[in-house]
Parts: structure tokens; C-alpha cells; sequence
């Protein structure tokens, strides 16, 4: 019986970081199992082995992915049902976090969202009103639904690798009864950047680069970073609402946010105010940003960034 | 003609994030003092009064109904909601709610719904916000949604009924997608989808005559054990705030910044 259940979306070819780190933390709650939704490759399959996977459970139904949340929450309570387990970690996308939600709601358990860590007793860590409060909660109930944040363990494969059961979960037949159909998808661009909310590092910009965002693309590219904006960029149709980093945008956390042309509004540092290392260039010294700086530079940061991209590729070779 | 809709639109009143905010008490509850409507769900009301208004409004027959839980301040939320234009409010508040989590929160928003669905005219749309401005679990339309038996068309970027479709814009990940069901439903919506109107002189006057209904635990029939904290699926056992950053070093550049830049990133091993 397992301990932990972790629910992988649609792995395709290689499991994403993120996937790795939620495997990471169930081991620490005991055996764990996973339920994909989506195929999963001989690739796929091995990495689950080397991370210590017991069980792979996968859908009876192959159209989970023609609706919206509903079913899947009704394939995963099934899943904890199989399983027996008594955690369940998903992604904390906002699809993960709803996906939580109704599971929460269908399982009577708990849900903990934006966790930050996990301790083995299934305490979780929090970090609530814009980063200003650490808490830790606890689901009270025989389940706990946690949805965890990118970026808090590094992925670590089990010591003895696993040879993974694999096993059918029956989706209740009324699982698409109450859900949006989702009558068509686009993908969005693929920029070759790393997701802004799963980044090691954050280049963004505000105001100040003016519509420009060439110098921090570049410097992003050097640095392997993502693009993130404040809201002001992305009112102003600089940037896709994508970028936005803040309150109403994305949440990042990564060890280090660049910020450029950002005065460093509430609202902006809501979104990036728990970054391990941030650094900050704006003309005005004054700005809000410098309060929270770990290195701030005072200046012009169409000067100041393309001389900072050059010595990257440079001492990089 | 187009048929007419009864709207119900999620407010909440929130500690205002211009200003430090609090947790405190015995059970680590935030500290509503200085609080405003949720900035996001101005955009959800925006969303129903056009909706109402491209039905010919409250005169053909459509409502707009601002719903808010919460102690005696939270009424706040409903009368702020009533100047920008909701057609009627109706503010839940109860002792016994007090320290409610998602899971009962939800529990008592959805037994306010079918309550208010009791009139032998059902909710046909439940209209949110994409998240809170402070707890921001964004678990509440999932949540609320699994309860009702409804379909969730959440993070929407655009938003038309037509004939009993509800057709949204999905915008959250690495897709956009379009979502449709038939009503009823429950739709959440982002700042991206419209702007929300102000209430002007003649809005506030008007406020002043509309209905808000208070209810209480009793008038929806939920028992008080099923919400608050003994409700309750997840307790917040500890919160400590957290210190403030401190500044680091700042400089002005003098031609050699980006250089300096690149030093101090060395330096904390970050290339």
C-alpha cells in the first residue's frame, strides 16, 4: 500500500524537473506510487525506477484531456482509492492547484496549497501574504492533498531503484458529467526559456525598459534565465501577460531575480520578494526596489545590461 | 430575445496588500482591520453587469447578485459592490464561520447558492474572481464548483453565453484554450478580461436603496459543526513573519556596473 500518491500530467518524452522534485518529497512520506495521466515511455518508466516508484497507476479512459479539471480530480480520487494512499502531491500549476481542489472536495481531505516544503509527518510549509508570513498547516483529515511549488528540493533518485507495477484505475463513467469541455487548445509560443514560474533565475523588466526588452532577453539567454515583467510592461503591451510577475501574474521564487526598470511596487514585490538573491538597476534611487536588493545599481540599464551580458559570455567562454 | 440571467458574483473583503498585513490569534487568522474588496473580483462583477446589461439589465428581468461571507466588515464588500452596479447583495455572517477553510468556506458558499436558487429561480452562473488578493489558494471556484455539481470554466480571459452555452478563454500554462458547457456553471475570471467600471455619484446613490439580505448559518441550513474550525480539513498550525529583507550594497554606476554586476553574481556562485 502506498504512502504517496504523485500525479504526473501528460510526462511526454521526459519528466520535467518539477516531477522529479515532487517524487523527491513523497519519498520522504514512505512508498511512493504515481498516477499519469497520458502515455508513458520506456524513458519515462525508468526514471520512475530510479526515483523509487512502486506503482504506476494510468487511467482506464484516454479523453481526460478533452475536459477540464473535473475528471481528472475524479481519476485521481479513484487512483487514492486503488492506492490507498493517504498523500497526494500534484503540481502547484493553476490547473494543478483547481485539480487539488476538487480532489480535496471528493476525497473529504484537506488541501494545502503553495507548499514550500514537507516534512515527513505531512506538516507543510507555507509562505502567505506576499512572502511576509512563514506558516506551516496540516490537513486534519485521513488524506492530505498538497500542491507544491517548483524549485524547493533538488531532484534526488532513490537509493535502490525500483522495478514499477503498473496498474489500471477505473474512471467513474460520470467523471465528464459536470466539466467544461475544452472544444480547442493552442500552444503557446515556445520561447526556448525555461518556464517563469520553474526558473532558476528571473531576468524582468518594468517601465523603464520602455518597450525594449531586447537587452533583457539577452541577458536572460546568457544566464539561462527566464523573461518575467512587472504589470506596467504588460499593461503597456510590451510583453505577453505571461511574463507578468506580482500579485495578479506569477509567483516566482528562483535563487536569483534580476530586476530592471522596476520601481518595486507592492504589487510587484508580492510576486518575487522570496527570491534567495535579488538584484536590482534602476535610474531612480529612490525606488522601493533597493529596499529589498541584495546588490542594487543605480544607472542606466541600457547601459548597464548589455555590459553585464557581454562579461557573462565572456568569462563563459 | 436573448434569455435572461441570475448571476451570483463572489466578493471578498481583504486586508488592503497597499498596507502591512497581519496574521493573528489563536488560530492564525488574517487580520481583516483595514480591509477592501478584492481587487480581483472587481473584474468578475464587470463581467456580470455586462453580461445583465447585454440582456436589457435589471428591467428584463436579470440579476446580479454580490454574495460575500464574512464578520460584520465584510458587509463592506457587498455595498462597494452595489455602488459599481450589482443589482442586489447578500452577506453571510455567522460566529460560527469564523477560522473557515477552503473546504468549509466552500461548504457555506454553496449551501448560500442553492439557497439562493430556493425562489424557484435557479443561479444560472456563479462568477468569481481567479484568486484572492490574500489568502490566494485560488481553491474556492474548484472547490465551490465540485460542491454544486457544476462545471468550472476557470482563469477565463473572455467570457459569452449564448443560448445556454457558456464559451470562455482559458488562459493559465503553457496553452490557451476555449472551454464550453452548458449552464449553469461557474466561471472565474482574470484581470485580463475587461475593465472594471468605478462606481460613480449616481452608482453610490443608488446603493443606498438596494436590498442586501444577511444571512446566517440557520437561513442556508448548514450546521455549525460543518464550518470554522471544527469544519475545518486543514489547520494552520504555526505563522511567523517573516523578516524583512534587508538592503544589500548599492552603487552608482560609473561605466563599470554590468562589470560589478557580473563580480557579485561570481561571487554568490550564481553563474
Amino acid at each position: 500500500m502506498a504512502n504517496a500518491l504523485v500525479f504526473i500530467d501528460n510526462p511526454g518524452a521526459a519528466l520535467k524537473k518539477s516531477s522529479l522534485e515532487l517524487l523527491t518529497l513523497a519519498r520522504k512520506l514512505g512508498e511512493t506510487a504515481v498516477a499519469i495521466n497520458g502515455e508513458v515511455t520506456d524513458d519515462v518508466a525508468a526514471t520512475l525506477g530510479a526515483y523509487g516508484v512502486a506503482t504506476i497507476y494510468q487511467p482506464s479512459v484516454a479523453d481526460l484531456d478533452d475536459y477540464l479539471i473535473a475528471p481528472k480530480a475524479a481519476y485521481l480520487a479513484a487512483a487514492v482509492a486503488t492506492s490507498g494512499a493517504n498523500a497526494v502531491l500534484i503540481e502547484n500549476s493553476p490547473e494543478g492547484k483547481e485539480i487539488a481542489g476538487r480532489l480535496g472536495i471528493k476525497l473529504n481531505a484537506g488541501v494545502i496549497t503553495d507548499v514550500v516544503g514537507l516534512d515527513a509527518d505531512g506538516t507543510a510549509h507555507k509562505s502567505v501574504l506576499a512572502g511576509s508570513y512563514n506558516t506551516t498547516a496540516k490537513a486534519t483529515t485521513p488524506v492530505s492533498v498538497f500542491s507544491v511549488k517548483a524549485n524547493i528540493v533538488e531532484p534526488e533518485p532513490a537509493g535502490t531503484v525500483t522495478a514499477p507495477a503498473t496498474a489500471k484505475v477505473e474512471v467513474p463513467a460520470d467523471a465528464a458529467a459536470y466539466a467544461a469541455r475544452i472544444s480547442s487548445r493552442t500552444e503557446k509560443p515556445a520561447s526556448g526559456r525555461p518556464d517563469l514560474s520553474e526558473a532558476r533565475i528571473v531576468v524582468a523588466g518594468g517601465r523603464g525598459v520602455d518597450g525594449d526588452f531586447g537587452p533583457l532577453e539577452e541577458l536572460a539567454d546568457a544566464l539561462g534565465a527566464a523573461v518575467g515583467a512587472s504589470r506596467a510592461a504588460t499593461d503597456a503591451g510590451w510583453i505577453g501577460h505571461d511574463a507578468q510577475v506580482g500579485q495578479t501574474g506569477v509567483t516566482v521564487s528562483p535563487q536569483l531575480y534580476i530586476s530592471a526598470g522596476i520601481s518595486g511596487a507592492i504589487q510587484q514585490k508580492a510576486g518575487m520578494q522570496t527570491s534567495k538573491v535579488i538584484v536590482a538597476i534602476n535610474k531612480d534611487a529612490e525606488s522601493p526596489v533597493f529596499e529589498i536588493a541584495d546588490f542594487g545599481i543605480i544607472g542606466d540599464l541600457f547601459k548597464v545590461v548589455p555590459q553585464a551580458t557581454a562579461e557573462i559570455k565572456k568569462r563563459k567562454g | 430575445m436573448e434569455e435572461t440571467l441570475k448571476i451570483v458574483v463572489l466578493v471578498k473583503h481583504v486586508p488592503d496588500a497597499q498596507f502591512d498585513r497581519h496574521i493573528t490569534g489563536p488560530g492564525n487568522t488574517t487580520d481583516r482591520d483595514e480591509s477592501i474588496l478584492s481587487e480581483l473580483d472587481e473584474y468578475a462583477l464587470e463581467a456580470a453587469l455586462q453580461l445583465a446589461e447585454e440582456r436589457g439589465g435589471a428591467k428584463a428581468g436579470n440579476e446580479v447578485i454580490a454574495l460575500s461571507m464574512g464578520p460584520s466588515g465584510a458587509v463592506n464588500a457587498v455595498k462597494k459592490s452595489l455602488q459599481i452596479g450589482a443589482y442586489s447583495g447578500v452577506h453571510l455572517s455567522d460566529d460560527a464561520l469564523a477560522g473557515s477553510d477552503a473546504a468549509a468556506t466552500s461548504l457555506a458558499l454553496a449551501a448560500t447558492i442553492r439557497h439562493l436558487s430556493a425562489d424557484g429561480r435557479p443561479v444560472d452562473l456563479v462568477l468569481t474572481g481567479m484568486a484572492s488578493t490574500d489568502g490566494e489558494t485560488s481553491l474556492i471556484p474548484a472547490q465551490l464548483a465540485e460542491r454544486l455539481s457544476l462545471p468550472q470554466l476557470t482563469f477565463a480571459s473572455s467570457l459569452e453565453v449564448n443560448g445556454g452555452t457558456v464559451v470562455a478563454r482559458r488562459d493559465a500554462g503553457s496553452h490557451s484554450e476555449t472551454v464550453e458547457a452548458q449552464l449553469p456553471a461557474l466561471v472565474s475570471v482574470t484581470d485580463q478580461i475587461n475593465e472594471p467600471r468605478y462606481p460613480n455619484f449616481k452608482g453610490i446613490l443608488a446603493a443606498k436603496k438596494k436590498k442586501i439580505a444577511s444571512l446566517s448559518l440557520a437561513d442556508i441550513g448548514v450546521d455549525p459543526s460543518e464550518v470554522g474550525q471544527a469544519g475545518s480539513w486543514t489547520v494552520v498550525e504555526s505563522a511567523a513573519a517573516r523578516p524583512p529583507r534587508t538592503a544589500g550594497t548599492i552603487i552608482t554606476d560609473e561605466g563599470d556596473a554590468g562589470i560589478k554586476l557580473v563580480d557579485f553574481l561570481a561571487a554568490q556562485k550564481l553563474l
